[in-house]
C-alpha cells in the first residue's frame, strides 16, 4: 500500500488555469451562439435539400446560374464529398416550397444541364416540423441532463451530481460553441451526437468519481484536494486509454463514414476531448469547490452501521 | 486462491455465444433480386396462381432461380436485375389490378435458419433507399366537410319533414337555424334532437318572433370526424402505395393528425412523391354545349359556365354544377373493354352519388361529361418576416366523355388512348376519393447508389474502427489485450444478433452507434484491468489481484453504463427515424458490451490462468 497516498501528477494545483481557460471557451461559444448562431441545417429551419449525382465532375458556377435561370433564387450549390456529387439547398423563402421542389430541381437540371444527375438524396422538413424538432431536440437534452443529475445524486450526493451536470454543460456548451464558431452545420445527427457526448463525457466522470468516493472511504489521511489528486491519477492510465480506443474509431468514422456522417464525427471527436477534459478540470474541482469532504460520503455508511446495531 | 468460473457459467457462455451466432447467421448471406406477388381485395394466393405466373415467365424465357408460394404472398427469385424488372412487367399484364407486383432484395438465408426465424437484420431507408413522408390531415378542412354534410342533412330533415324554417347557415363551425315562429322552432328542437344525435342543440331563449336555434357537434363526433379523416387517408394512401408496388411499405398514424408513410426500396422516388404529394379531389361536370368555345375563350364565360384548363393543353367550357364529387366515389379501377379491347376505367358511386348521377344522366343521354381533377397544395410564403402556409388550387380536366345511356353508380368510361392512360385515370379519380386534404410536412429521400455507398462506408469504418482497437488492445494488454478483443469480436456478434431477432430498423446513424460502442466497449476491460495492474503493483498475487480486479471495477462499470444508457434512452424516447437507430444501437451495445467485457473475459481469464500457479501476468 505504499503509493497509495501519492500522486505523481498534482492535477488540482493548475485547476485556477483550467478554470480561467473553461471559462474563456465557455464564453467565447456563448458569444458566438449568441451573435453568429448555430449554423442549423433544414432539419430545424425547414426547407428542401437535393443531393445530385454526375458521372463527370461538375462546375458550381453553370449549376448555380442555371437553377438562378430557373428561378429557384437563394439556391445554395456545393459539392457534397466529390466534385462529382452536389449539393442544393434552397431555404424555405418563397412559395416555392413544397415537398415537389425536389423534382423540380432535378428536372430544371436534368433539362438545362450538360450532364444528367441522378437523385441520391431528397429531404423537404416543413417550418412547423422544423420548429417541433428543435423543440423536441431541446427538451431531449434538457431532460438527459435532468435525468443524470438525479441519477448521479442518488448514486453519489448532490455535490457530486452539480459537478457532473456542470462538466456536461460545459462540454455540450463548447461544442455547440465549436460547431458555431466554424459554422459547421448544425442538423438532428450532429444533435444525436452532442446527446452520445453527454453520454461519453458522463462516464468518464463517473469513474473519477467512484474513485474518489471510494479513496474518501478508503484513506485516512489526506485532504479533500489530495484524495482527488489520487483518484484522478489512478484513472489517469484509464481515462487516456478509453479516450484513445474512442477517438480512434471515431477517426475511423470521420474518414471512412462518408459525408452524412462527417459532422456526426466531428461533434463526438470535439466531445471526446472536451469531456475528457472536464472530467479532469470540470467536474473534480466544482464538486471541490462546492465543500465535499469525507465526512459527506462516510456519513450514510456509519449511519447504516448504527441502524444495524440498534436492536 | 483460484479463479473459477462453475461449470454452469461457462455452459451459459456457450450457450449465448451459440445462440447469438445462429442469429447474427443470416447477415453474411446475400440477397437475390426477386419479385413479390401480393394480392389485392381478397385475390387468392395458391397454387394456380404460383402455376400461371411460372409458365408465363416460361412463356417468356425469363429464367427464375426459385418460386415460393406462403399464405400471403408468391416470391420469385432471379439470378440477374434485368430477369427481375422484365419478369415484373410481364406479371404486371397477366394479373392486372388485383395483385401487387412489387420489386424486392430477398435474403437468401437458408431454409434450417429461416424456420429458426432468423432473419438478416432490418435496414433502414438511408441504407437501401427509399422515401419516408410524414403526412399532415388538414383537419381545419375535414371538419368544414363534416359542418357542410350536416347543414345538408339539417335542410333536408326540416323540408322532409315539413318544418318551415327562414335560413340554415354556418358560422363557423355552429349551423344557425332560423324559424319562422316559435311553435315550429319549439317542435323543430325535439324531433332534430331525436334525429340527429351527434349534435348538440341550443334552443333561441330570447323569445323573438323568429327564433334561431343553434346546432353544435358534439366533442365525441368532432374527435369521430377527426379519427375517420386519418382513417380514411391511410387507406387512400394504402390504394394508391399498392399503385405503386412496394414490398414492405409502412402506412402508419402518428399522433393525432400526422401519418408517416415509409416506402423502402422506392427506384422512381419522384413518382412516388407525385402520386401521394398530390392532394386532391375531383367532381364531375357537364360540358356546356349550348355556347360556344371561342366566344367564352374571348372573355365572354355565359353565367352558370366557367372555363377549365384541360390535360392535354387546350381548354373547354363546363357548367358550374356538379353532379358528384370525388367524396362519393367508392372505387375507380381501370381494365379492358370486352368487345372492343380498348382500355376502360370503372367507376362505383355511393347511393346518394348514385342517385345525383341517375338524375343528370337520364337527362343528359349523348351529351359530354367531364371529371375536373381539383389539386390542393400548400405552398409556403414570407409575409412580413412571418412564415405563412396558403393554399393554391389547381384545377384540370382529366376527362371527357359522352354519355352513352342511363346509369346510377356503376358505370364505366371507355375509348381511353392505352391502359397506362387508363391506369391514370383510375388511379386519379381514387386519389380524388380523400375525406379530407393531406400535405406532406416532411420528406426524407434515399436514392438507391447512395444507400449502397452508405452501406459500404459504414461496413468500412466499423471494420477500420474495429481493426485499430484490436491491435491497440493487443499492443497495450498483451494476453489480456487479446481477450478483450476476443470479448469485442463477440459484442459485435451479439449486437448484429440482438438487432436481427427483434428486427430493430439499422440506419447509417446506427452504424455510427456500433462503431462508437467498440471504441467504449473496451472502456470495461480498461477499468478492470488497469484494476488489476494496481492490485499487482501494492504486492498481491496475481491470482487475488484478477479476482479483486474484477471485482472492484464492477461498481465503477456498472455506474458509468447507466448514465450512458440514461443518455441513449432519452434519445431513443425524443428521436425520429435515424436518430432513434442511433440509440438503439449504442443501448444494445452498452448491454451486450458489460456482458461480454465483464463475463466474456473473466471467463477467458480463468480458463487461461485461473487453475495454476502463476507469479505473472502478461498485462
Amino acid at each position: 500500500m505504499s503509493n497509495q497516498n501519492t500522486f505523481k501528477i498534482d492535477f488540482l494545483s493548475k485547476r485556477k488555469i483550467a478554470l480561467v481557460f473553461s471559462v474563456l471557451l465557455i464564453i467565447i461559444s456563448i458569444a458566438s451562439l449568441a451573435t453568429s448562431g448555430l449554423k442549423k441545417g433544414i432539419d430545424f429551419t425547414g426547407g428542401t435539400l437535393v443531393e445530385l449525382g454526375f458521372a463527370e465532375p461538375v462546375e458550381l458556377k453553370g449549376l448555380r446560374e442555371l437553377l438562378a435561370q430557373a428561378g429557384f433564387n437563394g439556391a445554395v450549390v456545393q459539392h457534397f464529398g466529390s466534385s462529382k456529387e452536389v449539393l442544393i439547398r434552397l431555404l424555405p423563402d418563397g412559395a416555392l416550397n413544397t415537398a415537389a421542389l425536389s423534382n423540380k430541381v432535378l428536372s430544371a437540371v436534368n433539362s438545362g444541364f450538360a450532364q444528367q444527375g441522378e437523385l441520391r438524396r431528397a429531404e423537404f422538413v416543413g417550418p412547423q416540423v422544423g420548429e417541433e424538432l428543435q423543440e423536441d431536440g431541446g427538451l431531449a437534452l434538457l431532460y438527459a441532463l435532468i435525468c443524470i443529475l438525479i441519477y448521479v445524486a442518488i448514486r453519489f450526493e448532490y455535490r457530486f451530481a452539480l459537478g457532473s451536470v456542470a462538466a456536461l454543460a460545459h462540454d455540450v456548451i463548447i461544442t455547440l460553441g465549436f460547431f458555431s464558431v466554424f459554422q459547421f452545420e448544425f442538423d438532428l445527427t450532429v444533435l444525436a451526437a452532442v446527446l452520445a457526448v453527454i453520454g461519453y463525457s458522463l462516464n468518464d466522470t463517473i469513474v473519477v468519481f467512484d474513485r474518489v468516493r471510494e479513496n474518501f472511504r478508503a484513506l485516512r489521511k489526506g485532504s479533500p484536494v489530495d484524495v482527488v489528486n489520487i483518484s484522478l491519477n489512478q484513472t489517469l492510465t484509464r481515462t487516456i486509454m478509453t479516450s484513445m480506443t474512442t477517438l480512434l474509431v471515431l477517426i475511423a468514422l470521420f474518414v471512412l463514414g462518408g459525408e452524412i456522417i462527417h459532422d456526426f464525427a466531428l461533434a463526438l471527436i470535439v466531445g471526446v476531448l472536451v469531456g475528457t477534459y472536464s472530467s479532469i478540470y470540470v467536474a473534480s474541482p466544482i464538486t471541490l469547490a462546492l465543500g465535499i469532504t469525507k465526512a459527506d460520503l462516510i456519513v450514510v455508511k456509519i449511519d447504516q452501521d448504527e441502524l444495524d446495531k440498534i436492536p | 486462491m483460484m479463479n473459477h468460473f462453475p461449470v454452469w457459467k461457462n455452459l451459459m457462455i456457450v450457450m449465448t455465444l451459440v445462440i447469438a451466432s445462429i442469429y447474427a447467421l443470416p447477415n453474411i448471406y446475400g440477397e437475390d433480386p426477386s419479385v413479390q406477388i401480393s394480392p389485392l381485395r381478397g385475390a387468392p394466393i395458391n397454387n394456380s396462381l404460383l402455376s400461371k405466373v411460372k409458365n408465363q415467365l416460361d412463356e417468356s424465357d425469363i429464367a427464375f432461380l426459385k418460386a415460393e408460394l406462403s399464405e400471403s404472398q408468391v416470391l420469385l427469385r432471379f439470378n440477374h436485375t434485368n430477369d427481375q424488372l422484365k419478369a415484373a412487367d410481364i406479371i404486371k399484364a397477366t394479373l392486372g389490378n388485383n395483385y401487387v407486383v412489387a420489386l424486392n432484395l430477398a435474403p437468401t438465408t437458408p431454409q434450417w435458419l429461416r424456420s429458426l426465424n432468423a432473419s438478416p437484420m432490418y435496414l433502414g431507408l438511408d441504407l437501401r433507399g427509399g422515401v419516408h413522408f410524414l403526412l399532415e390531415v388538414d383537419m381545419q378542412a375535414a371538419e368544414k366537410q363534416a359542418v357542410d354534410r350536416g347543414a345538408g342533412d339539417i335542410r333536408q330533415f326540416l323540408r322532409e319533414n315539413k318544418l318551415r324554417y327562414l335560413s340554415v347557415i354556418i358560422s363557423g363551425s355552429d349551423i344557425l337555424i332560423k324559424f319562422r315562429n316559435p311553435e315550429i322552432h319549439d317542435s323543430a328542437v325535439s324531433q332534430l334532437e331525436s334525429q340527429f344525435r351527434d349534435w348538440e342543440f341550443k334552443p333561441d331563449v330570447n323569445t323573438s318572433s323568429t327564433p334561431t336555434l343553434t346546432a353544435k357537434m358534439s366533442a365525441k363526433e368532432l374527435k369521430n370526424i377527426r379519427d375517420y379523416a386519418v382513417q380514411q387517408n391511410i387507406i387512400t394512401l394504402k390504394n394508391r402505395v399498392n399503385e405503386l408496388g412496394v414490398a414492405e411499405p409502412v402506412i402508419q398514424r402518428q399522433g393525432d393528425s400526422r401519418i408517416v408513410v415509409e416506402l423502402p426500396g422506392v427506384q422512381d422516388t419522384a413518382r412516388a412523391k407525385e402520386i401521394l404529394g398530390a392532394t386532391a379531389t375531383l367532381e364531375y361536370h357537364m360540358v356546356d354545349t349550348k355556347h360556344s368555345l371561342a366566344s367564352a375563350l374571348s372573355g365572354r364565360v355565359p353565367i352558370g359556365s366557367k372555363l377549365y384548363n384541360s390535360r392535354d393543353g387546350g381548354q373547354v367550357l363546363l357548367k358550374k354544377q356538379v353532379i358528384v364529387t370525388g367524396n362519393e366515389i367508392i372505387d375507380a379501377s381501370s381494365g379492358i373493354e370486352g368487345d372492343t379491347g380498348s382500355a376502360m376505367v370503372s367507376v362505383s358511386l355511393d347511393g346518394p352519388g348514385g342517385k345525383k348521377m341517375s338524375k343528370t344522366t337520364r337527362e343528359n343521354i349523348g351529351n359530354p361529361m367531364a371529371v375536373v381533377f381539383i389539386e390542393n397544395r400548400t405552398d409556403t410564403k414570407m409575409v412580413d418576416g412571418e412564415l405563412v402556409r396558403y393554399k393554391t388550387v389547381v384545377e384540370e380536366v382529366i376527362n371527357v366523355a359522352t354519355i352513352r345511356g342511363h346509369f346510377s353508380n356503376r358505370f364505366q368510361t371507355t375509348g381511353l388512348d392505352n391502359s397506362a392512360e387508363a391506369r391514370d385515370l383510375a388511379l386519379l379519380l381514387r386519389a380524388g376519393a380523400l375525406a379530407a386534404p393531406i400535405d406532406i410536412v416532411e420528406e426524407r429521400t434515399v436514392g438507391p447508389s447512395l444507400g449502397q455507398d452508405n452501406i459500404d462506408k459504414g461496413f468500412n469504418s466499423v471494420m477500420i474502427g474495429f481493426v485499430l482497437v484490436l491491435i491497440f488492445m493487443a499492443v497495450y494488454y498483451k494476453t489480456f489485450g487479446l481477450f478483450a478483443d476476443i470479448a469485442l469480436a463477440v459484442n459485435l456478434v451479439f449486437i448484429i444478433a440482438i438487432l436481427s431477432l427483434l428486427q430493430a430498423t439499422l440506419t447509417l446513424p446506427g452504424i455510427a452507434g456500433i462503431v462508437l460502442t467498440v471504441g467504449m466497449a473496451v472502456d470495461a476491460n480498461v477499468l478492470i484491468f488497469e484494476r488489476i495492474k494496481e492490485e499487482i503493483k501494492n504486492g498481491n498475487s496475481p491470482q487475488a489481484s484478477i479476482h479483486a480486479g474484477y471485482e472492484k471495477a464492477f461498481s465503477t462499470i456498472a455506474d458509468a453504463n447507466v448514465t450512458t444508457l440514461i443518455a441513449a434512452l432519452i434519445l431513443f424516447g425524443f428521436g425520429t427515424g435515424p436518430i432513434k437507430g442511433f440509440a438503439i444501437t449504442l443501448s444494445i451495445g452498452i448491454l451486450t458490451s458489460m456482458f461480454t467485457a465483464i463475463i466474456g473475459t473473466r471467463a477467458l481469464v480463468n480458463m487461461t490462468y485461473g487453475s495454476s500457479q502463476i507469479d505473472k501476468l502478461k498485462i
